[in-house]
């Protein structure tokens, strides 16, 4: 019996998680835009605005469900709920500290990619069963560039785990810092064994993986529909896209699912490529700073500190660069991503056989 | 060559994005200063290009001129209802009926001796398009416009503005006043008429 208590307390600890960083992240989002335009942002409800998030979801849960006439009524239904909970799905996946994992899956990687696969469909059928030009137009450029660019970011993950020999994220993270038991080589020559701090990160022990992070972070951008690449919701050319006949709760929810998608794929690359809970400080003689700050509660600030500084990166350049044409977002993710994901990923291969032997 | 080219692409694009970014980012380092609530006649005012820009409207206004040309005001008192305003509005905005009095009303404070009623003189604010030519016209100078621009109404007709200092019974009592000197006048005159023609 407590068993399923467990559960379902880790489960409703991931869903209010995942409420409230949408909810902040959307104070965030209009905050940061704000200030890059010279604007203010939201200033009336509550100091600096900062109830605004939840004055709009007050309104949001008020307001009537509208299913268009017609809509294919059960495509329409189920198709937030499958956006959403494939992104849920994937933060059963992750480690956010030495011994927390909602599930230590030794596929971990995998399950992880697979499942975020999962919410291609439920955008495909929220475009198709809206029955709206736009929806659908958005919801097939959604498909198609998140299939394409699923398979960059998947190769330059895939360097990453030929380098750590594991698919289990937490196994992944351990080997970045200084809990790592076997040794850790500085661009595979210094041995940082029991030193950790942030020239033990990944992205670090191989120079080739700076590269794939690159590719990583460029494909996760695409693959949360974001600007440079929100060509499936481009306000401007499809009004929204393929959310554009939900209302209330339902669109709620696919909101929910895009930051929260924001939120999965930063922790993806900062568990696979920035060290995950491991502090940034490394152990320097009598200073332990790495051990001073690692555990439970560090582990828990560390990878919250840095992959909300990737999802700040995100906005960064979501408010700074323009949007990609579609025939440039596919000749970029096949012509260029692609063929150097893979160059990532055979020098990965070479990596372990000559170095790390 | 080609391969040079493609560097020299990527190299450039990196370079164009990370020169955005620095620009954007600046903005938000610079959020801390705000622009300050200045009037145009400061010499400041055109120096304040840092920082944020908006001002929260509602609750901090910039000062205005005291000769600002914003909405239309009448005073009646001086208005001698000539319709010269409304006759020369680009969008008819002003709408004045008047009546003709049937003896000298008075004097506006330039002199000018009145001898209209203004029964209607309404100008839709909504239609003003702040031209000010019916201040230009105006022979007594009574319509000017003011320093009020924010004015809000829950319904549009609100944006009519009635400066008819008249009551309706007041209107109606020098209609038929008017009616009723026509009328003597008339009948005075075919009483000249009728004996020339018989």
């Amino acid at each position: 019996m407590n068993f399923y208590l467990t559960y379902i307390l880790v489960a409703s600890a991931l869903f209010v998680f995942m409420a409230l960083f949408t909810l902040f992240a959307v104070y965030s989002e209009r905050k940061i835009s704000a200030f890059i335009q010279d604007r203010l942002g939201p200033m009336e409800v509550g100091k600096y605005g900062s109830l605004q998030a939840f004055a709009d979801i007050l309104k949001m849960l008020q307001k009537e469900f509208i299913v268009p006439n017609a809509a294919d009524k059960i495509l329409f239904a189920l198709a937030p709920i499958i956006i959403f909970v494939s992104v849920y799905l994937g933060f059963a996946a992750m480690p956010w500290a030495p011994q927390l994992i909602p599930t230590a899956l030794n596929l971990g990687v995998f399950y992880i990619f697979a499942i975020l696969s999962v919410e291609t469909l439920g955008i495909l059928m929220a475009g198709w069963g809206s029955n709206n030009k736009y929806a659908l137009l958005g919801s097939m450029r959604s498909v198609a560039q998140m299939i394409s660019y699923e398979i960059p970011a998947g190769i330059s993950l895939l360097s990453v785990v030929m380098i750590s020999q594991s698919l289990n994220l937490q196994e992944i993270t351990m080997k970045q810092g200084i809990l790592s038991q076997e040794s850790i080589k500085f661009l595979g020559v210094w041995d940082l064994k029991g030193i950790g701090g942030f020239l033990a990160w990944n992205i670090f022990q191989a120079p080739h993986l700076i590269l794939a992070y690159i590719i990583y972070f460029i494909s996760s951008l695409a693959e949360c529909n974001r600007a440079p690449f929100d060509i499936p919701e481009a306000e401007s050319e499809l009004v929204g896209g393929f959310h554009i006949e939900y209302s209330g709760l339902r669109f709620a929810f696919i909101f929910l699912a895009e930051y929260s998608m924001m939120f999965l794929v930063a922790m993806i690359g900062v568990v696979l490529f920035l060290g995950g809970w491991n502090s940034p400080l490394p152990n320097i003689n009598s200073l332990h700073l790495a051990s001073w700050t690692t555990g439970m509660g560090w582990g828990i600030f560390w990878v919250l500190f840095k992959t909300l500084s990737v999802v700040a990166v995100q906005i960064w350049i979501r408010w700074t660069l323009p949007r990609f044409r579609v025939d440039q977002l596919m000749s970029f993710c096949w012509k260029i991503l692609t063929p150097l994901a893979f160059l990532c990923m055979f020098i990965s291969g070479i990596w372990r056989l000559t170095m790390m032997q | 060559m080609i391969v040079n080219s493609m560097y020299a692409t990527v190299i450039n694009s990196f370079k164009t994005i990370f020169k955005g970014m620095r620009l954007t980012i600046s903005h938000v380092f610079a959020a801390t200063e705000s622009r300050k609530v200045k009037a145009i006649s400061d010499p400041d005012y055109f120096a304040q290009n840092k920082g944020l820009t908006t001002i929260q409207y509602p609750h901090v206004k910039l000062p205005v001129p005291d000769v600002g040309r914003y909405q239309l005001d009448v005073e009646m008192d001086d208005c001698i209802v000539c319709d010269l305003c409304a006759k020369i509005c680009p969008v008819d905005c002003i709408d004045i009926e008047s009546i003709k009095s049937t003896e000298a009303i008075g004097k506006t404070s330039d002199g000018t001796n009145k001898r209209l009623y203004a029964a209607k003189f309404d100008i839709d604010m909504a239609k003003c398009m702040y031209c000010g030519l019916c201040t230009v016209v105006c022979p007594t100078e009574c319509i000017i416009m003011t320093d009020t621009y924010d004015r809000s109404m829950a319904d549009l007709k609100g944006m009519i503005y009635k400066f008819s200092d008249m009551t309706a019974e007041e209107a109606d009592e020098k209609r038929i006043a008017l009616e009723k000197l026509n009328a003597e006048r008339l009948a005075a005159k075919q009483a000249i008429m009728i004996p020339k023609n018989s």
